[in-house]
């Protein structure tokens, strides 16, 4: 049951790491490096409301949200939207763009540095024991995981019940068919890059709580997000969000049960199983 | 467009050029550590402050006395990325393109090992600070420009199975010990180091597990060591994770007699984070807070710098400064054969006391801090004065 727990509060931090990406290539077909550094200024901005302000780290949530959806936006209109114009095929708008976010990854960490200084963050807020079934687990993550789990229901029902949920994922689906039944992509697109910067920068902002963080971290919640989309089909969100749980409750399973050196050994298994027998992952389509 | 940035910049180059031969003499010092990557957040805190706070006060004093007259530091610094391979790249530059006339020893370990053959190749002294294993005496016989001033593995874990021991003589703690390290060279070699020590001294290693670099979910960790019901618990942590154990083990309840963790407990930001909570808890490093030097040396890190240093290696690395200055000024020239040589024969007064290298290693150093009423004072040391007695830890 602890493990069980703990493995479902991990799936929701794994959740918040990957959601916004699995928005970014799944529909605006960006596989955006930069997401890591994203999510660590979602951080920065969380740790300078507490300290600075003296305000609750997650009341940052809502201007972080917001400065991030316009500086994606900006990003993708003038930095990404040429590179989806000039590119000929799918594989090399995927070249080009991991190239481009792999610069303003670098780009990104240098300006936080020069901002905030290269060492670690890190803040006490709600650390206090909250049981359930008489065990203790961290008030901090429980509302993170709280945060996480509001972020995925919302992100699904909007994608599946709005109109424009549909159009993104007539977008996710086939780019050039979406296209030719009215759907404007590049709007689409952007709209789908910009609200997984958001996303991703509140993710950072509710890790912030109990994360120790610096300036370079940022790689680190990059490569945890690509195996969680690639792991849980590209395509499809519920993907992303199934593939976090599964991967939370191996992990602290194996940590609990096995040895806690053999956490990402075993996340790494899990992800080649995946790619062997569901290359597509495991929500994804067979290629069409 | 590109062009003319080129020439902008070709022309304020040259400007810099004739500017700087204007100038009186100079002594040119380069370093090398991470300012991005995993081992930053560490440096930021323990190395680039130290050397930013020396060059600046040797500076405003009008620079190192040489025989020639007095000569101003110019600091070349680069960006090892935590990669040892850039690391190697960045002192080769320094060396053969800079032309430096010294060079900062780099920070971690891993390092300073890998650095050391460039080093030796180039002749430049090489004052390690952050470096702490059992290999000191194979490296400085084979390399005759090293030296080491921080420890060894060995000494660090003795020391902490001596306090154990003491504490369970007062009848505080019992035999069981909870043991965990990060799977990296500096864990695994403490861990290792540490297994046959506390077994000699008579604790039973109740839990005994690794997890890996990075990991900062520690929670599963944390509640497997309460499980195995412990009345110590030891971590050969690096930063990320002493923040992540200390916080798990305050909501688990892990309410050991005796917490330790390893790097960066001695970190203001640990104090910041966790306030009074962490009274009591054991930690690697410490110094002796209390002498005037010492207080001299916060005041101005603090002026200068505006954060105060930690509580271990910073002034560590401050003294291998001072070091290298007064020894600079004593030879008169930047001759670096005879710097190594002055490092070699002499004693150096610094801020963490008098400093003499016996085989090129530094015997008297802190082992063990605890925190104290809201200071990190050093409870072991072998050979340096002031060490406060241990008490014990009452609660979370």
């Amino acid at each position: 049951m602890d493990i069980l727990i703990l493995g479902i509060l991990l799936g929701g931090s794994y959740a918040l790491m990957a959601l916004g990406l699995q928005l970014q290539y799944g529909v605006a077909r960006i596989m955006n490096l930069a997401n890591g550094e994203v999510l660590v200024a979602g951080s920065f901005g969380a740790f300078w409301f507490w300290t600075g302000l003296k305000l609750s780290p997650f009341l940052s949530i809502v201007p972080a949200a917001l400065l991030a959806f316009a500086a994606n936006w900006l990003v993708y209109r003038y930095v990404l939207r040429p590179l989806v114009r000039r590119a000929k095929s799918h594989g090399q708008l995927e070249v080009d763009s991991i190239l481009a976010t792999f610069g303003m990854s670098f780009i990104l960490v240098g300006v936080m540095i020069a901002v905030f200084g290269g060492e670690y963050f890190s803040y006490s807020y709600l650390a206090r024991p909250f049981e359930i079934f008489g065990q203790p687990y961290g008030l901090n993550r429980i509302v993170a995981f709280g945060g996480s789990a509001v972020l995925c229901i919302v992100l699904a029902l909007w994608l599946t019940r709005s109109r424009t949920g549909l159009a993104l994922r007539g977008v996710a689906v086939n780019p050039t068919a979406a296209g030719l039944v009215g759907i404007d992509v590049l709007k689409a697109s952007a709209l789908a890059f910009a609200l997984g910067g958001a996303v991703t920068a509140t993710g950072g902002a509710l890790l912030s709580a109990f994360l120790t963080f610096d300036a370079s971290l940022g790689v680190i919640f990059t490569m945890k997000a690509l195996i969680i989309i690639i792991f849980g089909g590209v395509s499809d969100i519920r993907g992303a969000i199934v593939a976090s749980f599964i991967l939370g409750i191996v992990e602290s399973a194996v940590a609990r049960l096995i040895d806690p050196g053999l956490t990402l050994a075993a996340a790494y298994i899990l992800f080649i199983a995946v790619l062997l027998w569901r290359p597509q992952g495991l929500f994804g389509r067979k290629s069409a | 467009m590109v062009r003319h940035l080129v020439s902008t910049f070709a022309a304020i180059a040259v400007a810099a050029a004739i500017g700087g031969g204007a100038h009186a003499a100079e002594i040119k010092i380069g370093a090398s550590a991470p300012k991005t990557g995993p081992l930053a957040g560490g440096a930021a805190v323990t190395h680039w402050p130290n050397i930013r706070l020396w060059v600046h006060q040797v500076n405003a004093r009008g620079g190192l006395k040489l025989k020639s007259g007095k000569a101003k530091i110019k600091l070349i610094e680069y960006d090892d990325r935590t990669n040892p391979g850039e690391a190697i790249k960045a002192i080769q530059r320094l060396a053969t393109q800079d032309k430096v006339d010294f060079i900062v020893a780099p920070f971690g370990t891993g390092f300073n090992l890998a650095t050391a053959p460039i080093f030796a190749r180039y002749g430049y002294p090489q004052l390690a600070v952050s470096a702490i294993s059992d290999k000191i005496e194979t490296l400085t016989k084979r390399y005759p420009n090293i030296f080491f001033m921080l420890g060894s593995t060995t000494t660090f874990a003795g020391a902490v199975a001596d306090i154990l021991s003491e504490l369970r003589k007062k009848g505080v703690i019992g035999n069981r010990v909870a043991m965990v390290n990060v799977a990296d060279a500096f864990g695994i070699e403490l861990a290792n180091a540490a297994r046959p020590i506390f077994k000699k001294a008579g604790f039973e290693i109740v839990y005994d597990n690794s997890y890996p670099l990075g990991t900062q979910d520690l929670s599963p960790v944390v509640k497997a060591a309460k499980a195995a019901k412990p009345d110590a618990f030891v971590a050969w942590s690096y930063p990320p994770d002493t923040f992540a154990l200390t916080e798990q083990a305050k909501i688990a309840g892990l309410d050991v007699k005796a917490f330790y963790t390893a790097v960066a407990t001695c970190f203001p930001a640990y104090a910041a984070k966790f306030g009074k909570s962490i009274e009591g808890n054991l930690g690697a490093g410490g110094i002796n807070p209390d002498t005037p030097e010492m207080k001299a040396y916060f005041a101005a890190h603090k002026k200068f710098i505006g954060k105060s240093p930690d509580y271990w290696a910073s002034a560590v690395t401050y003294a291998s400064l001072q070091i290298l200055e007064q020894a600079i000024e004593g030879v008169g020239t930047t001759d670096r054969k005879a710097v190594i040589a002055y490092i070699k024969k002499n004693t150096f007064k610094t801020v963490i006391g008098d400093v003499t290298y016996k085989n090129q290693n530094s015997e008297k150093f802190w082992t063990v801090g605890q925190w104290q009423n809201g200071v990190f004072y050093g409870v072991r040391s072998t050979g340096r004065p002031g060490a406060k007695p241990v008490k014990v830890k009452q609660g979370w």
